[in-house]
């Protein structure tokens, strides 16, 4: 096999394996490509997307009350912790967590806690907004599907979750309302 | 194997051209089955009669069902009260769904019985586990379908099972919603796969059956049939076995259909769906309870969700876990008693799952999780180096015609005849 048609050169490699490999990885790069389209059909769509924001209105809730909001069809808890309520949540050592976070990072005034009301686990939504709710060992929230309790910060203390319950991005308009989102 | 001689002249001319009576002729006539098949080995026909009723009775239901968060609980409830046999129809579905899986797990344990994942059928088991798990998929999607609170928040706990994955969990989670919650894009494109997997199933049921007939049915002694003696031609003698044990089958399954169709089912999925209210006590549907209480016995969510694919995965590799040689447990006798102790953990496992987690729940789910996985890992690898086999018969006919020596003047009438 020395030169020939199709030009093999000293090492065996021939024009035509070039031709090959090239024409097939452009077909795999078309095909992947081709492929992330079906693929990225089924991510949210631009109405899901566009960005929703939810107005709260903090005026009726009175100390130890709490209210649910839907954002991005989400439940919202908001809470007005009483002082007890604040009081354990900051003096909780952050070495006995699971998740260790500081209550001040979690909330813009002490007062006011809103987290996004869905289990980290699972998805469930925990039981505790109502005062006939059980709150779970640690005052807070207590999840039903799998047993997660969570503390008056929001934060998981015991069960299969593996996180805090999250913080939405939300923002004071002024001192009795709140837009979330 | 010559290609037979049809007598009808039209049957001979299309068979010229498409050979699908000769096709017929040779899987279903000549295809030799061992003689000695108990009715354990029903199960097989059955659950593949189930999955054609479960396609047929799914396309006229889905003509009459609407895939919108809004219309679709009452679309179904309709199905049940105004469309013509609509109630039949959707409880045959609904109830078919339990009994498949009913006929497919039986199916699954005469398999690990009789050792029926052995050499040469461990692809043919394979295939069989990866029909278990689109079933798995099909059946949860569909539960889906009626929009109630079980199924809104099942499909919410299962579809959060892939957040468990490092990094991307959250993203994969957010794709198969195609939104930030349970919402209607979940369920259109869930009635678009429940759709779809039937068919799926179907092209890896066919794969099933080529696999089968390549080498032949597995029987309740192990042994390969040997020679003409051993087996008879599928059809009648099989045929009409299996069509025995399909009606008492119906019996049973139209004992449910008509007189109680909610038997197996879940009153809180006659609550329309509520996205911001979790019912106080979710469970799956029976058939996923198992799974269930694996997936709860661990405290570590990741690991949780790594235990319950891997009960199902396991079987993937079993052919390779248990090396004894011998396949019945027939002639095995202590994988005869754990076997049966794995049905028992299996109980225990789906009770446990149907119980809420607190208390000894808890610590029995955790027990009988170890032990679902020590079978697997532990005592079938042990078995097959100190286990002593009992000694088995030459041929499937010598324990019922006598041994190896001729059988006795007189005794075996003509069958002993043709035996020489």
């Amino acid at each position: 096999m020395a030169a020939t048609a199709d030009g093999a050169g000293g090492d065996g490699v021939t024009r035509r394996d070039f031709l090959e490999y090239a024409a097939g990885g452009m077909g795999a790069v078309g095909a992947a490509a081709t492929a992330w389209a079906f693929i990225d059909n089924m991510n949210p769509a631009a109405d899901v997307l566009a960005l929703s924001t939810t107005e709260v209105d903090l005026e009726a809730i009175e100390p130890g009350q709490a209210i649910t909001v839907v954002w991005q069809k989400k439940p919202v808890f908001v809470r007005r912790r009483t002082e007890a309520e604040i009081r354990e949540a900051e003096d909780t050592p952050l070495d006995s967590l699971p998740d260790p976070e500081a209550d001040a990072d979690r909330v813009q005034k002490a007062e006011w806690l809103i987290l996004v009301g869905v289990c980290t686990h699972l998805g469930c939504i925990p039981l505790g907004q109502k005062d006939t709710d059980e709150k779970g060992e640690y005052g807070g929230w207590f999840c039903p599907c799998h047993g997660s309790h969570y503390d008056t910060s929001g934060r998981i203390r015991k069960g299969p979750a593996p996180e805090n319950l999250p913080v939405p991005p939300y923002q004071f308009l002024d001192d009795t309302r709140i837009l979330i989102g | 194997m010559a290609a037979p001689r049809f007598e009808n002249p039209i049957v001979r001319w299309i068979d010229y051209r498409l050979p699908v009576f000769t096709f017929m002729h040779h899987e279903m006539h000549e295809y030799p089955t061992p003689k000695n098949l108990n009715y354990w080995w029903n199960f097989g026909s059955l659950a593949g009669f189930m999955l054609i009723v479960m396609i047929v009775t799914g396309i006229m239901l889905a003509m009459h069902y609407t895939p919108h968060v809004d219309h679709a609980f009452d679309s179904v409830e309709r199905i049940r009260r105004d469309v013509p046999f609509g109630w039949l129809i959707q409880f045959i579905h609904m109830n078919g769904a339990s009994f498949f899986f009913i006929l497919v797990y039986i199916h699954i344990f005469r398999g690990l019985y009789y050792g029926s994942y052995k050499s040469p059928r461990e692809i043919l088991w394979i295939l069989g586990v990866v029909i278990l798990l689109l079933m798995m998929a099909t059946a949860f999607m569909g539960y889906v379908l009626p929009w109630g609170q079980m199924s809104f928040w099942g499909a919410t706990v299962i579809t959060n099972l892939f957040s468990a994955i490092p990094l991307v969990g959250e993203h994969i989670v957010s794709w198969l919603w195609g939104g930030f919650a349970v919402d209607n894009p979940t369920l259109n494109r869930f009635y678009s796969l429940h759709y779809l997997l039937p068919f799926i199933i179907v092209g890896v049921v066919v794969l099933h059956v080529v696999a089968l007939h390549t080498h032949g049915s597995n029987n309740p002694l192990g042994i390969e049939a040997r020679g003409k003696q051993d087996s008879i031609p599928f059809h009648p003698y099989y045929t009409i076995k299996d069509m025995f044990g399909l009606g008492a089958f119906l019996t049973i399954f139209c004992l449910f259909v008509f007189f109680a169709p909610d038997y197996l089912g879940h009153p809180d999925n006659y609550v329309p769906a509520n996205p911001l209210v979790t019912p106080p006590h979710i469970v799956p549907e029976w058939y996923f309870l198992p799974f269930y209480a694996i997936l709860r016995a661990i405290p570590d969510k990741l690991l949780g969700v790594v235990a319950m694919f891997a009960a199902i995965a396991v079987l993937f590799i079993l052919p390779w876990l248990d090396r004894s040689p011998v396949r019945s447990a027939r002639f095995r006798p202590i994988y005869r008693q754990v076997f049966w102790l794995l049905v028992l953990d299996c109980l225990v496992l789906g009770y446990i799952g149907s119980q809420p987690a607190e208390g000894w729940y808890i610590h029995i789910g955790r027990l009988a999780t170890i032990y679902y996985f020590a079978h697997f890992f532990v005592i079938l690898p042990l078995l097959s180096v100190f286990e002593r086999p009992r000694p088995l018969p030459l041929s499937i006919g010598e324990p019922v015609l006598g041994g190896g020596s001729p059988p006795p003047r007189g005794a075996g009438g003509t069958g002993a005849m043709e035996r020489a």
